[in-house]
């Protein structure tokens, strides 16, 4: 039996108001994955932001025992030297400084005032080695990707001499290919005896690479799940103490929906890039979506599923466009310009809520109605009152949990925050939906409520057109799939007949990586 | 549950509790002058222009923490231009006001549309005119004049802009005055409760009966009490009309119209705001244009104060109306802010201005009296916000 790394006992922490843990237990053994899971606003979070100190001892109740010792943090720089160094969520990089800067930024090598700039590249580019990044640590951080924006942030966690890994959702920007390599990653500095906490949402990584996983619900710790069985934990089996009940289909049916007549129909549609506008980002493409009918455009990152959602919808993305357009049948000759898309009953639900989706520093009734301001108003003025009865009706209708629909929007969860997103775009009454990653980095519970409110959509008669990067996701909610890959369409099926195979395979056969 | 909600209050105003302070700590120190009635008409007079190109610069800072350096150095140039159009040439009042607003419109038209469609940033955009237009005012006023200034400005408009509605002689009790102070008084009564039983009638949140007693009797209580005083120093003056008119159709399009709420989301999240169909550029353009036009008006009331244009009307305007939107909570980074916190930040610096210049405190020790004072007040309003949570 290892001996015991971490062992947090009896945690409580409270927010003025809400107990965000309570009587929390954590054992952490050395050498070890240990996965945490939980739905948004379980606690996860703010459990590991008092184990590293960012609540600071006398702010929360019980005890962190670290390798024996009773510890008493005062900031985050206490449990770093113990070497705990947690990876948010949010990548912490500074974009305009090179890779070995961002890999010491507070963390300096060299005298008290002189950096020794010779030995923090070495050193850097000895862990960025490590990591398996094949990038020069004088590499500006702004021009890599997400995924090896993530391998710099483990690097600079292995220079901090981390013992105690904690990963804070890893994978949730990455696509499939750079998150198992994050993962293998995780199991072969495992072999070398490092510890680690992960923090996901996606139960298929869990299952991949923890040896025990910690289920928290309503900040109270559930069960600890091992993982060493000969068959790996089941998703189901997880989800089961994550939601307190059995989700016996993660894909709500949909039944007796009337798929009608073609709705939306692109031609030869092309799109370059704004800077580059030799690129084309969307090539030839060629779609149609029908009344009722929820179409899944599935591909990798990268392979232009947002740059073609983006440029239906008023041309919001991209220069140089060409194709046809046709609505009900009609040719449609839309202008470069979003309100004009809205006018034409298209809807574009973006990907990145936070950055480009919602105005955080307003509140849920002001997000709701932006997007349709003119059903509220006469002359131009606002009818207060009406914006209020919309909000609160989206509110209901979309169960958004908040005391009112006067709370800022920047203080809900994601999922409560997508349903906000959802809101606004359903109250401009769209005939065509365009939901880019409408379940992204969202917990289970609120996503099932997402997929409801996807087949009341389609149940209504309109045409939700689904992109993702979740291939269960696509293959559970839609009618038909579109496969892009390197912007171009690559493969079309009904869902009865596609499978996860089938998928990649049109995906490799179409020549990327083949 | 009551004491809870007291302090929430509190909170909630805490500039405008640190202005009732700032004013009790005058009315001692200067012995009771700044409760005259002279003082009254002074404050509006003196700030006029602080209210106004407050409500411009509000706007700007609305769609992004954006500013307009410019706005001080425009007063100089169109002072000049009106000297020069109702001095020398003898122009008739009206046509000289349409040119100068015609003036600030070019110029608006100008700036907006090299800061919304050339993507010049708003701060380099204004700083052109920040050099320019001083430069260009005073050498169109020595060109005109040996002694480098123009005055006295016709008498019509100084009437317009720095006279009395039905004045009275001093130590008159204006009737009119106090009567219009009343009729708001109840105005505004009727606004809060009218408002309050509709949302009750439809089921929202409202405040209860006692708060909304006690807002209508505070409110009134503040009318009254002012334009009691104004009516015993000679009548409601015009600056206070333009002023007041100016504030409320700023305060109505502000929180009542969708092109107010336009700008809000446009400084709160310019993507977003673009893709739920906001016209984001227009919007950067009108709070530009706006400012130029608000600006001409402001510059009316401070000539026609003045009597005379000279070469350094305007100066320092442009910070004058910048603190007046960070002190009263305007966001620097755009997105948030009132013209109600705005007019309390203006009413704020006004305050401590004259209170100093009563105790004719040397204008030296003045700007070093106001940076902190400033400061002080921003600080108590971020902490006590900050506790809020």
């Amino acid at each position: 039996m290892a001996n015991i790394l971490l062992e947090m006992k009896n945690i409580t922490k409270t927010f003025p108001g809400v107990k965000a843990l309570d009587t929390v237990n954590l054992q952490v053994e050395e050498g070890e994955i240990h996965a945490l899971v939980g739905e948004n606003g379980a606690g996860k979070s703010t459990l590991m932001n008092v184990l590293s100190g960012i609540y600071p001892h006398g702010t929360y109740e019980g005890d962190i025992i670290y390798n024996g010792q009773v510890c008493r943090f005062s900031n985050i720089k206490d449990s770093e030297k113990l070497g705990i160094v947690i990876i948010h969520q949010e990548l912490a990089l500074v974009p305009e400084m090179t890779i070995g800067e961002n890999m010491y930024l507070g963390n300096e090598v060299g005298h008290k005032f002189a950096i020794n700039w010779n030995k923090t590249y070495a050193e850097a580019d000895k862990y960025l080695k490590m990591v398996g990044l094949e990038e020069s640590s004088k590499t500006l951080v702004k021009t890599i990707g997400t995924g090896k924006q993530q391998l710099v942030e483990i690097a600079k966690a292995l220079a901090k001499k981390a013992k105690l890994l904690i990963l804070d959702e890893p994978t949730s920007s990455l696509n499939e290919e750079d998150s198992r390599a994050l993962l293998d990653l995780m199991l072969s500095f495992k072999k070398q005896g490092m510890t680690m906490i992960i923090i996901t949402h996606k139960l298929n990584e869990v299952a991949y690479v923890a040896d025990k996983i910690t289920v928290i619900r309503d900040g109270t710790t559930i069960e600890t799940i091992d993982n060493h069985g000969k068959e790996p934990v089941s998703e189901e089996r997880i989800i089961k103490g994550m939601v307190g009940r059995e989700i016996t289909n993660r894909f709500p049916k949909r039944e007796g929906v009337k798929i009608g007549e073609v709705e939306m129909e692109i031609s030869h549609w092309t799109v370059h890039h704004p800077l580059y506008p030799e690129r084309k980002v969307v090539d030839d493409v060629s779609m149609y979506v029908r009344k009722g009918e929820v179409v899944g455009i599935y591909g990798l990152m990268g392979a232009g599923r947002t740059e073609l959602a983006m440029s239906i919808f008023g041309q919001s993305y991209g220069v140089n466009f060409s194709g046809e357009l046709k609505l009900d049948g009609k040719n449609v000759k839309m202008k470069k310009s979003e309100a004009d898309a809205i006018r034409h009953k298209i809807a574009y639900v973006t990907e990145d809520r936070k950055g480009n989706g919602l105005v955080l520093s307003q509140s849920i009734k002001v997000n709701t109605s932006l997007a349709n301001l003119g059903a509220i108003s006469s002359h131009t003025v606002i009818d207060g009152d009406r914006e209020y009865a919309v909000a609160e009706e989206y509110r209901n209708k979309l169960k958004i949990k908040t005391p009112s629909v006067e709370q800022l929007v920047g203080n809900l969860s994601g999922g409560n925050q997508q349903k906000v997103l959802l809101a606004k775009w359903m109250f401009a009454e769209p005939d065509v939906l365009l939901l880019d990653e409408p379940t992204r980095g969202i917990d289970v519970g609120a996503k099932y409520e997402i997929y409801c409110i996807i087949n009341d959509l389609a149940a209504a008669g309109k045409c939700v057109i689904l992109i993702s990067s979740e291939l269960p996701e696509v293959l559970g909610m839609s009618d038909r799939i579109y496969i892009m890959n390197e912007a171009k369409i690559v493969g079309e099926m009904k869902a009865e007949e596609a499978t996860q195979e089938k998928i990649m395979t049109a995906i490799l056969r179409s020549g990327r990586g083949a | 549950m009551e004491k809870k909600s007291l302090t929430a209050v509190l909170k909630k105003n805490a500039m405008l509790i640190v202005l009732v302070l700032v004013y009790l700590f005058f009315l001692i120190l200067t012995g009771g002058s700044i409760f005259s009635p002279s003082s009254f008409t002074e404050l509006i007079n003196q700030n006029a222009y602080v209210y106004i190109l407050g409500a411009g610069m509000l706007m700007c800072m609305l769609t992004g923490g954006n500013i307009d350096l410019s706005c001080g150095a425009f007063v100089c140039l169109l002072g000049a231009l009106g000297g020069v159009f109702m001095i020398v040439q003898g122009m008739s009042t009206g046509l000289s006001i349409l040119l100068l607003l015609l003036i600030g419109v070019f110029y608006g038209v100008v700036l907006g549309a090299l800061i919304a469609y050339v993507h010049i940033p708003p701060w380099i955009a204004t700083l052109a005119g920040y050099l320019a237009f001083r430069g260009l005012g005073t050498s169109i006023l020595s060109s005109n004049s040996k002694t480098g200034s123009l005055a006295p400005f016709p008498v019509s408009f100084q009437n317009l802009f720095y006279g009395r509605v039905f004045p009275t002689e001093k130590g008159v009790f204006n009737w009119p005055c106090f009567l219009f102070g009343v009729l708001a008084a109840l105005l505004v009564c009727l606004v809060i409760f009218t408002t309050r039983n509709s949302r009750l009638r439809k089921g929202y949140e409202a405040d209860s009966l006692k708060s909304a007693a006690i807002k209508s009797v505070l409110v009134s209580a503040v009318i009254i009490l002012v334009m009691t005083k104004l009516a015993m120093d000679g009548g409601i003056p015009t600056t206070l009309l333009w002023v007041a008119g100016i504030l409320l159709i700023y305060s109505f399009i502000t929180s009542k119209t969708t092109i107010g709420r336009h700008f809000y989301v446009v400084g709160g999240n310019m993507e977003a705001a673009r893709l739920s169909g906001v016209n984001t550029r227009r919007i950067m353009f009108l709070a530009y244009l706006n400012m130029a036009v608000l600006t001409s008006i402001a510059t009316f009331t401070v000539i026609a104060r003045s009597q005379s244009a000279y070469a350094d009307v305007g100066k320092n305007f442009e910070m004058d109306a910048i603190s007046a939107c960070v002190v009263g909570g305007v966001s620097a980074s755009g997105g948030a802010g009132t013209v109600l916190g705005m007019v309390i930040g203006a009413t704020l610096i006004g305050v401590i201005n004259l209170g100093m210049s009563l105790i004719s405190l040397d204008a030296n020790y003045q700007r070093v009296v106001k940076g902190f004072v400033l400061l002080a007040a921003v600080v108590f309003d971020i902490v006590s916000q900050k506790k809020n949570k």
